[in-house]
């Protein structure tokens, strides 16, 4: 496998020409959203003005051919993710909307008092809240396996707690606070041992390593567009086909349905069951486009890359006096959060954005996250494709520089 | 390498941020409310022993970013001495400092607490600021419950 050339790859990123206070802009917020290739730009505006017209609906031109780009874009996604049928991916507007879905449609029919789901303590807020709703309205119990200081899940921990009771489990396939990649084989594994089914929050996940449903044997698989190089407002929930035959629609509208009356409505086949009224057409096409991209860099040659970059910023920030790194597990995605002894989070924030670097300061909503490591908040840098070592070089020449500042 | 942050992060800020003024618990407090930022997790305590309408001393404990701490503790030094109006009225311009453009603004009768004038410029750290002085401002309505900026 050759490496990639991340200055080749720069270039399809109009976005990253740019100066910010007067300094080559270092984009390392990539965990919170990432940058669009040209590629991507380029078909949605195609699409806008060429093709657009709705979807599934009209038999003119200019529909029929919006209507193949869109399930020519589903068709892109199964690929992408392997899924073994294009049925089982539905469109949502993100990770947190396919779980929400999963939450009302599954959770709703097939939980009752006294049932659990099982989370970890690195969940971000997305896979935490949509759960707790669902027990409030079901009186179902929100069981949470612990984590250790490097930010792992203790396994042991998360096997005591999978019991009789647990009807779901719901785990992140990589966390957006820590980096930590979590053993979702071995976790999917227990849980099917027992007849639980897992959803796999893979928004953090799918942007940096090769994603198989079929391989993982997950049974939910949910993911967001922006952070895969896709527009925002696009996302993917997957569901294995006879979890989603027997889930009553999430949402009711035109398009999820076949018949209509007063009296009755006959539901439409999968996947538009789920997708009730007009999708989000353009978005849907532009990240199609940006998993042709993907596919064509390769997500091994990505993920090799990223963990280049990763290896090389976690050696470096080490050597910095007083930076504690927040999550430093085996398993890790190209995320290094961290804070400083002697600088708060959000002045990190604001001094490092005056050199023209993106770092994100905050909870990263994970607040039982900061809670569990005592810290308010941390800095964080993600990494993606089109970071180089060169950037990772000015992010650590800025943390020294406004260490002294503060000293 | 950081010249364009010379309005925000004045000398007067790190000063109170490495050595907060009236950093201590108050053990005669007839005024204590927290305060919280949730978005960047800024927490303070803000003791106030108010008398006849006077507040006689303000005291914090609490850790938040440079902004933050300075903001606070530069309040606790100016409001001594202060009535329960008065100090209302000061929040008043102080938020009006923090939010509106320079000329509408008298920063003289704002005094020290000018240095955070910066913050106008930063819409996400103008929180930073205020955090103090909403904490303030329901401590003399004495209100019990927490104060969030959210």
């Amino acid at each position: 496998m050759n490496m990639l050339n991340s200055e080749t790859i720069r270039r399809d990123f109009p976005i990253l020409d740019q100066q910010v206070h007067g300094r080559p802009l270092v984009y390392l917020d990539n965990a919170a959203t990432c940058q669009k290739p040209a590629q991507v730009i380029d078909a949605m505006t195609r699409m806008y003005q060429h093709d657009y017209a709705n979807v599934h609906r009209g038999v003119h031109t200019l529909s029929e051919r919006s209507t193949a780009a869109y399930e020519g874009a589903r068709e892109k996604v199964r690929k992408f993710i392997n899924a073994a049928s294009s049925k089982e991916i539905v469109f949502v507007r993100g990770t947190t909307e396919a779980i929400n879905l999963v939450a009302q449609s599954y959770g709703r029919s097939n939980l009752a008092a006294g049932d659990e789901i099982l989370i970890t303590a690195m969940e971000h807020h997305s896979n935490i809240v949509p759960w707790q709703m669902l027990c409030q309205q079901t009186g179902a119990v929100l069981r949470v396996a612990p984590i250790d200081t490097r930010g792992e899940l203790i396994f042991p921990e998360f096997e005591k707690l999978l019991n009789e009771k647990t009807r779901l489990v719901s785990v992140g396939h990589m966390s957006n606070a820590l980096g930590t990649i979590n053993p979702v084989q071995q976790i999917i594994a227990a849980a099917h041992a027992r007849n639980v089914p897992v959803l796999l929050d893979g928004a953090q996940a799918a942007p940096h390593m090769h994603v198989d449903v079929q391989a993982l044997d997950c049974d939910f698989y949910a993911f967001s567009g922006h952070k895969l190089y896709g527009p925002s407002g696009i996302g993917v929930l997957y569901g294995r086909q006879e979890l989603l035959e027997a889930m009553p629609p999430y949402q009711g509208g035109g398009d999820m349905i076949r018949k209509v009356t007063f009296e009755e409505t006959e539901y439409n086949i999968l996947p538009y069951k789920f997708e009730a009224g007009t999708p989000s057409i353009v978005d849907t096409v532009g990240l199609g486009a940006a998993m042709d991209y993907l596919t064509e860099i390769g997500m091994d040659r990505l993920a090799a890359h990223e963990h280049e970059l990763l290896l090389y910023a976690t050696e470096k920030a080490r050597k910095i006096p007083g930076l504690r790194i927040i999550g430093e597990a085996q398993q890790k995605g190209a995320i290094l959060s961290f804070v400083l002894d002697s600088v708060h989070p959000h002045d990190i924030g604001t001094m490092l954005d005056s050199i023209g670097i993106a770092v994100r300061a905050g909870h990263h909503c994970a607040m039982p996250v900061m809670d569990f490591f005592q810290v308010p908040a941390t800095a964080r840098a993600s990494f993606a494709v089109y970071n180089t070592k060169q950037e990772v070089d000015v992010l650590m020449e800025g943390i020294e520089k406004l260490i002294e500042v503060f000293a | 390498m950081f010249d364009d942050l010379r309005d925000l992060y004045q000398e007067v800020i790190f000063d109170h941020n490495r050595n907060p003024r009236n950093f201590r618990v108050m053990e005669n407090a007839n005024r204590k409310v927290e305060g919280f930022n949730p978005l960047c997790g800024d927490r303070l305590t803000l003791y106030l022993n108010v008398q006849d309408g006077v507040i006689k001393d303000a005291s914090f404990q609490g850790s938040g970013c440079a902004i933050s701490t300075a903001s606070v503790s530069l309040m606790t030094e100016i409001v001594k001495g202060l009535t329960e109006q008065e100090a209302e009225q000061l929040f008043e311009k102080f938020r009006q400092m923090t939010t509106s453009n320079s000329e509408e603004v008298n920063l003289e009768a704002l005094g020290k607490l000018a240095v955070l004038a910066g913050v106008r410029e930063y819409p996400a750290r103008v929180k930073c600021a205020t955090l103090a002085w909403h904490t303030l401002d329901a401590a003399l309505k004495n209100e019990q419950k927490a104060v969030s900026t959210e």
